[in-house]
């Protein structure tokens, strides 16, 4: 039996198309993938991201515990409300999973870790978990809906009380605060601004309903894939897996290496930088046509890569990729797509955020 | 549902099969096809001239989604591709049967029209 959200029937409601999303049934559109991709560009959408985990971390050594559990330094969050995007390794340097930290106070941070990785992100963090002094809680009674685009923190402050309101409309981008029911976070996965908004599954169908009628777009896992591949992040499982490390996932910024502190990890990640990182994730931009996809090969002067997600870009107008390719490789490359081979620019994403094509992708 | 006008034929990979006056058939694909597919953004056509064998993969539709192969329905000869679906090929999802075509064919074997689907029986093996 497939999963389903407390948003389950409000999206049979408003005639969405519903796919297998690791045992979940969601959304994939309501109708037009590319007009839920430009709502979000242009105005607002929302989605239903309920199937995401939640986790808490409460105790007196809950800092101490992350920042040996994460590539990024959990010590980079001072102010109470922090966000901080890390990826949690393993001993190999592969990426077990990436996820949003939120620093709360010094014994209450939370994490929002994928849906597909679940189980083992769970068995992971508890065993790492025993050597400190803290409580691990999945908050499985929480819905979470994400509301992204120019209009979107405008539509939802209007649902607030008015005190929450003024309050929650001074967050700044990577933020995040509880307001009365409401977890709201100034994050997303699609390159607008917006708020990524935690709840209890009963209350999500109306504030769900209140956003629909404020003129919010519902946007499937379609749009969220094309809005997340423009704005240049990675998909856990497509990008990246436990056989990469971040240096291999153009995520290096996201490790921090400089310091004294020690991370599950960090070793490995250290001898690979020694000995020279062979592969580097980049962006392709088609200039044929065509449709770049997952797992085409990629053909460079210095070696053949591959493809790790692609699309039709609705905001280029163009096929556009993530690709790992051999280091040296640079400017241009081909890829294979049915046995000819067709003419990529490599760029650096992101390709598209804030409403428009970013400068130099085109 | 799906909208299937009953004077098509249909094949089991969901192309439809218009049988012209002129003893040509017109090839597309179904409405159903094209909602399970989403927005189309790219077609690839075979070229006018080629010789098409029964089942042939002869053409590629592609949405945001994914890559979808097209197989001819009947064997023949490429007479016409629809062009403007280069410029536009989302009319494949507003309008599967009209605009939204995709090539025709002269026929090398009028008997093989005997084997596709009616609307009727295409109807049903949706249901399934």
């Amino acid at each position: 039996m497939p999963q389903h959200t407390p948003l389950f029937d409000a999206h049979i409601t408003s005639g969405a198309r519903m796919v297998d999303f690791g045992g979940w049934e969601m959304p994939i559109n309501y109708g037009s993938q590319i007009e839920e991709h430009h709502k979000v560009r242009q105005a607002a959408g929302m989605f239903d991201v309920s199937h995401m985990t939640v986790v808490d971390i409460n105790g007196s050594q809950s800092r101490l515990f992350l920042c040996y559990l994460l590539a990024n330094d959990v010590a980079k969050l001072k102010t109470p409300g922090r966000a901080l995007y890390s990826c949690m390794l393993n001993e190999q340097g592969g990426i077990i999973d990436d996820l949003i930290t939120y620093f709360l106070d010094e014994s209450f941070f939370r994490m929002v870790v994928n849906a597909a990785t679940h189980d083992k992100d769970m068995a992971w963090i508890t065993s790492q978990a025993r050597a400190f002094d803290v409580e691990v809680t999945e908050r499985p009674e929480l819905a979470m809906i994400a509301v992204q685009g120019p209009t979107a923190r405008q539509a939802v402050l209007a649902q607030l009380p008015e005190a929450d309101a003024a309050t929650a409309a001074e967050m700044k981008p990577f933020n995040a605060g509880q307001y009365g029911d409401l977890f709201i976070a100034r994050t997303g996965y699609t390159g607008e601004d917006g708020f990524e908004i935690s709840l209890p599954a009963d209350a999500a169908s109306a504030l769900w309903q209140q956003l629909l009628d404020a003129g919010v777009a519902p946007c499937g896992l379609g749009a969220r894939d094309t809005l997340r591949l423009e704005a240049g992040m990675n998909l856990y499982g497509q990008d990246m897996d436990e056989n990469v490390s971040p240096l291999e996932s153009a995520l290096g910024w996201t490790v921090a290496l400089q310091d004294e502190r020690a991370f599950v990890g960090k070793d490995a990640l250290l001898e690979q930088k020694a000995s020279g990182v062979k592969h580097k994730l980049v962006g392709l931009v088609l200039q044929d046509r065509g449709v770049l996809r997952p797992g085409q090969t990629i053909v460079t002067d210095f070696g053949e890569g591959i493809t790790t997600s692609g699309s039709f870009s609705p905001t280029l107008q163009k096929a556009i990729a993530f690709a790992r390719i051999p280091k040296a490789a640079t400017d241009t490359c081909q890829v294979d797509i049915r046995g000819k081979l067709l003419d990529c620019s490599i760029v650096r994403p992101p390709f598209a955020r804030n409403g428009a094509v970013c400068e130099g992708v085109l | 549902m799906s909208n299937i006008p009953s004077h098509l034929q249909y094949t089991e990979s969901h192309e439809w099969v218009s049988s012209e006056d002129d003893g040509s058939a017109r090839i597309g694909i179904s409405d159903h096809a094209q909602q399970e597919l989403g927005d189309l953004v790219y077609v690839e056509l075979p070229a006018v001239g080629d010789e098409l064998g029964q089942g042939d993969p002869c053409a590629v539709v592609e949405s945001v989604k994914a890559a979808s192969d097209i197989y001819a329905p009947v064997s023949g000869k490429v007479i016409a591709i629809n062009e403007d679906l280069d410029a536009d090929p989302a009319v494949i999802n507003t309008e599967p049967y009209d605009g939204g075509w995709l090539f025709q064919l002269e026929l090398s074997d009028k008997d093989e029209l005997d084997g596709l689907k009616s609307a009727e029986v295409y109807a049903a093996s949706l249901e399934d």
